[in-house]
C-alpha cells in the first residue's frame, strides 16, 4: 500500500501498533503495523476473525486509547484526545446511552458541551431524530424504545453536531436481522444526504461488502492489514439484488478465504 | 421502506372500570396496612384493662399525648429535634456527597484515607459524644455536629461505591462526546450514581434521627429525647410513652416523605427497572 494521498485523507492511520500490559510479562500486542486511508466521504469498513483487535483499532483511532506506536492523523491533524469532529457509536446502546435523559436530552448533551445556544439545540435535536427516521421520541426515555430505535437515537446524537467522521464500532450487532437491514439502509442513507465519512467496525462480511467502498482485512492477534478489497458495488445499494449480485459473492467468498482461521 | 421490527413498546395503558380501578387501590393498600391496623387493635386491646404502671392502656397514652403535647404544648420539643436532625442531616449529608465524588476523582486520597474512613465509620457516634459536649459546649451546636458526623458515613461510602460502579462505556461516551470534567460529573457521574446515592441518604436518614434522640439524652435542656429521659426520671411513665410515640410519628413520616421525594426524583430508575431496561 502506498501513501500518497496523506493529506487530502480524513483519517490516516501509519505504523499502529498497541500493545496492552506494555513492559510487563503479561504484555498483549493487540494490533501490530496497521496502516490504511480513509478518504473523504468514503464508507470503509474494518473487518477480520473475531479476537483480532478490531475494537482496539477503533479505540485508537477515535483518540480514546493511545496508541504504542505508529500515528494517527484526523483531517491532516495528529489524535490526543476525540476530536470535535469525529462521531463514535458503540456497539451496545443501552450502555451508551443515558437513561436517565430522555432521548432528546440525549442528543443535545454534545450540542451543549461544544456550545451551540439553547434556542438553536431544540431545532438540530428534531433535525438529528427525524434524519434517523425517529419523529416522536424527544419527550420518551431510551428504555421505552425498542433495540433499534435506540441505536438510531445514539446515531442520532453522534450526528447532531455534524461531524466530518462517524466511527461506528459494531453498531449493529445487538439487534434481531431484520432491524439490522433496515438500520443497514439507513446510515447508507445518511451517509449520502450528509456526505458524512464511515468507518465501521464488523465481524459480518456480508455486512462490510454490503456497506463499504473499501474493507481493511485484519489477521489474527496481532493484527496486521492482510489487505484492503475495493469493493465496485456503485453507489445505489439494494439487500435483495446486491447481495445476490455476482459481484458480492465473488467478494464474499474472497473476504471469507481471507478472514477464514487455518488459511494463509 | 418497511419497518417490521422497529416499532414503539407499547406504554398505553388499556382502559378499567373506575370500579375495578377504586378495588385494586384499596387493595394495595389494604396489602400495606393489615399488619400494622391488626397490631394496633391487638395492643388496644390487650393492654384495656392494664393496670401495669409500665404498659398503660393504649387509649390512655394517646388521651395523655394530646394532653402532653398538644394541651401543656410539649411540641416545642418536636420542633427543636426536628431543627437539629435538619441541620445537622443537611450538613452531613452534603460533606458525604461532595467528600464521596472527591475521592472518587482522586485515587491517591482514596487509598490513603480508607482505613481511617472505615475506622471512623465503625466507630459508633454516640462514642464521641462526650468529646463532642468537651468541644461544643453543650447546646445545639453540639447535637447538629454530632448528626452530622454520624449522617456522614453511609451517604459517603455510597456515593463513592455508586460512582465507581458506572459503566465504562459511559464514561468512553462522554469522552466521545466531549462533555468536558463539569459535565461529564453533572450529566453522568452524579445521575449515573444518583439511585446508591439515595441509598445512602436514607441509611444516613436513620442514622440522624437515632443520633437526635442520642444526643438529646446526655446534658440537653429540650427535644424529644429530653422529654422521654425526663419523664422516665419522673416516673411519669404514660408521658414518657408518649414521647416514644411522638417520636415513631415522626421517624415514619421523615420516612415516607423521602420514599415520596425518591420515587419522583429516580422516577427514570423505578420506570426503567419496571420495564426491565438497563
Amino acid at each position: 500500500m502506498t501513501i500518497t494521498q496523506t493529506d487530502t485523507a480524513v483519517l490516516a492511520v501509519d505504523g499502529l501498533r498497541k500493545i496492552y500490559n506494555e513492559g510487563t510479562d503479561q504484555a498483549n500486542m493487540a494490533i501490530d503495523r496497521v496502516s490504511f486511508l480513509v478518504e473523504k466521504g468514503e464508507f470503509v469498513c474494518i473487518v477480520g476473525p473475531s479476537g483480532a483487535g478490531k475494537t482496539t483499532l477503533l479505540r485508537c483511532i477515535s483518540g480514546l486509547a493511545a496508541p504504542s506506536a505508529g500515528s494517527i492523523a484526523f483531517e491532516g491533524e495528529p489524535l490526543d484526545s476525540v476530536p470535535e469532529q469525529l462521531g463514535l457509536v458503540f456497539q451496545d446502546y443501552s450502555r451508551s446511552l443515558y437513561p436517565w435523559f430522555t432521548n432528546g436530552k440525549n442528543v443535545a448533551l454534545p450540542l451543549a458541551a461544544r456550545g451551540v445556544p439553547k434556542s438553536e439545540r431544540a431545532q438540530r435535536v428534531t433535525q438529528a431524530l427525524t434524519s434517523v427516521g425517529l419523529g416522536h421520541v424527544e419527550k420518551k426515555y431510551p428504555w421505552e424504545l425498542s433495540g433499534g430505535m435506540q441505536q438510531r437515537v445514539a446515531i442520532a446524537r453522534s450526528l447532531s453536531y455534524r461531524p466530518e467522521l462517524l466511527l461506528m464500532d459494531e453498531p449493529f450487532a445487538s439487534v434481531d436481522a431484520q432491524t439490522r437491514f433496515d438500520l443497514e439502509d439507513l446510515i447508507l442513507k445518511v451517509r449520502r444526504e450528509l456526505g458524512i465519512t464511515v468507518v465501521l467496525v464488523t465481524h459480518d462480511i456480508d455486512e462490510a461488502i454490503y456497506l463499504s467502498d473499501r474493507i481493511v482485512v485484519l489477521s489474527k492477534n496481532p493484527s496486521v492489514v492482510k489487505e484492503v478489497v475495493t469493493v465496485p458495488l456503485g453507489a445505489e445499494r439494494s439487500q435483495v439484488e446486491t447481495r445476490s449480485s455476482e459481484t458480492f459473492l465473488e467478494l464474499r467468498s474472497h473476504l471469507l478465504s481471507l478472514v477464514m482461521p487455518n488459511d494463509d | 421502506m418497511s419497518r417490521l421490527t422497529t416499532s414503539a413498546v407499547p406504554t398505553e395503558r388499556t382502559k378499567v372500570p373506575a370500579s375495578t380501578e377504586a378495588r385494586r387501590r384499596f387493595g394495595r393498600i389494604a396489602t400495606v396496612l393489615w399488619l400494622p391496623a391488626l397490631l394496633v387493635v391487638l395492643w388496644w386491646v390487650v393492654s384495656a384493662n392494664s393496670t401495669s404502671p409500665f404498659f398503660p392502656p393504649l387509649a390512655d397514652i394517646l388521651a395523655e399525648t394530646w394532653n402532653q403535647w398538644v394541651v401543656f404544648g410539649a411540641w416545642p420539643n418536636a420542633t427543636s429535634s426536628l431543627q437539629n436532625l435538619f441541620f445537622g442531616y443537611v450538613l452531613g449529608v452534603t460533606i458525604g456527597i461532595v467528600g464521596g465524588s472527591l475521592l472518587w476523582r482522586y485515587e491517591h486520597v482514596r487509598i490513603a484515607t480508607n482505613p481511617l474512613i472505615y475506622f471512623l465509620y465503625v466507630l459508633p457516634a454516640p462514642a464521641l459524644l462526650p468529646a463532642m459536649i468537651a468541644i461544643f459546649g453543650i447546646g445545639d451546636m453540639r447535637q447538629i455536629a454530632l448528626i452530622a458526623l454520624g449522617s456522614i458515613w453511609p451517604t459517603l461510602l455510597n456515593t463513592l461505591d455508586g460512582m465507581r460502579g458506572i459503566d465504562a462505556v459511559k464514561f468512553d461516551t462522554a469522552r466521545a462526546l466531549r462533555l468536558g470534567g463539569w459535565r461529564t460529573y453533572f450529566t453522568l457521574v452524579l445521575p449515573g450514581a444518583a439511585p446508591q446515592i439515595a441509598a445512602g441518604l436514607r441509611a444516613s436518614l436513620t442514622v440522624g434521627i437515632i443520633l437526635v434522640v442520642v444526643s438529646e439524652m446526655v446534658a440537653a435542656q429540650s427535644g424529644i429525647g429530653y422529654f422521654i429521659l425526663q419523664a422516665q426520671a419522673e416516673f411519669a411513665i404514660k408521658k414518657m410513652w408518649t414521647g416514644i410515640l411522638v417520636l415513631a410519628l415522626i421517624g415514619t413520616l421523615l420516612n415516607y416523605l423521602f420514599m415520596f421525594v425518591e420515587r419522583i426524583a429516580l422516577r427514570w430508575y423505578y420506570r426503567s427497572r419496571a420495564l426491565g431496561g438497563s
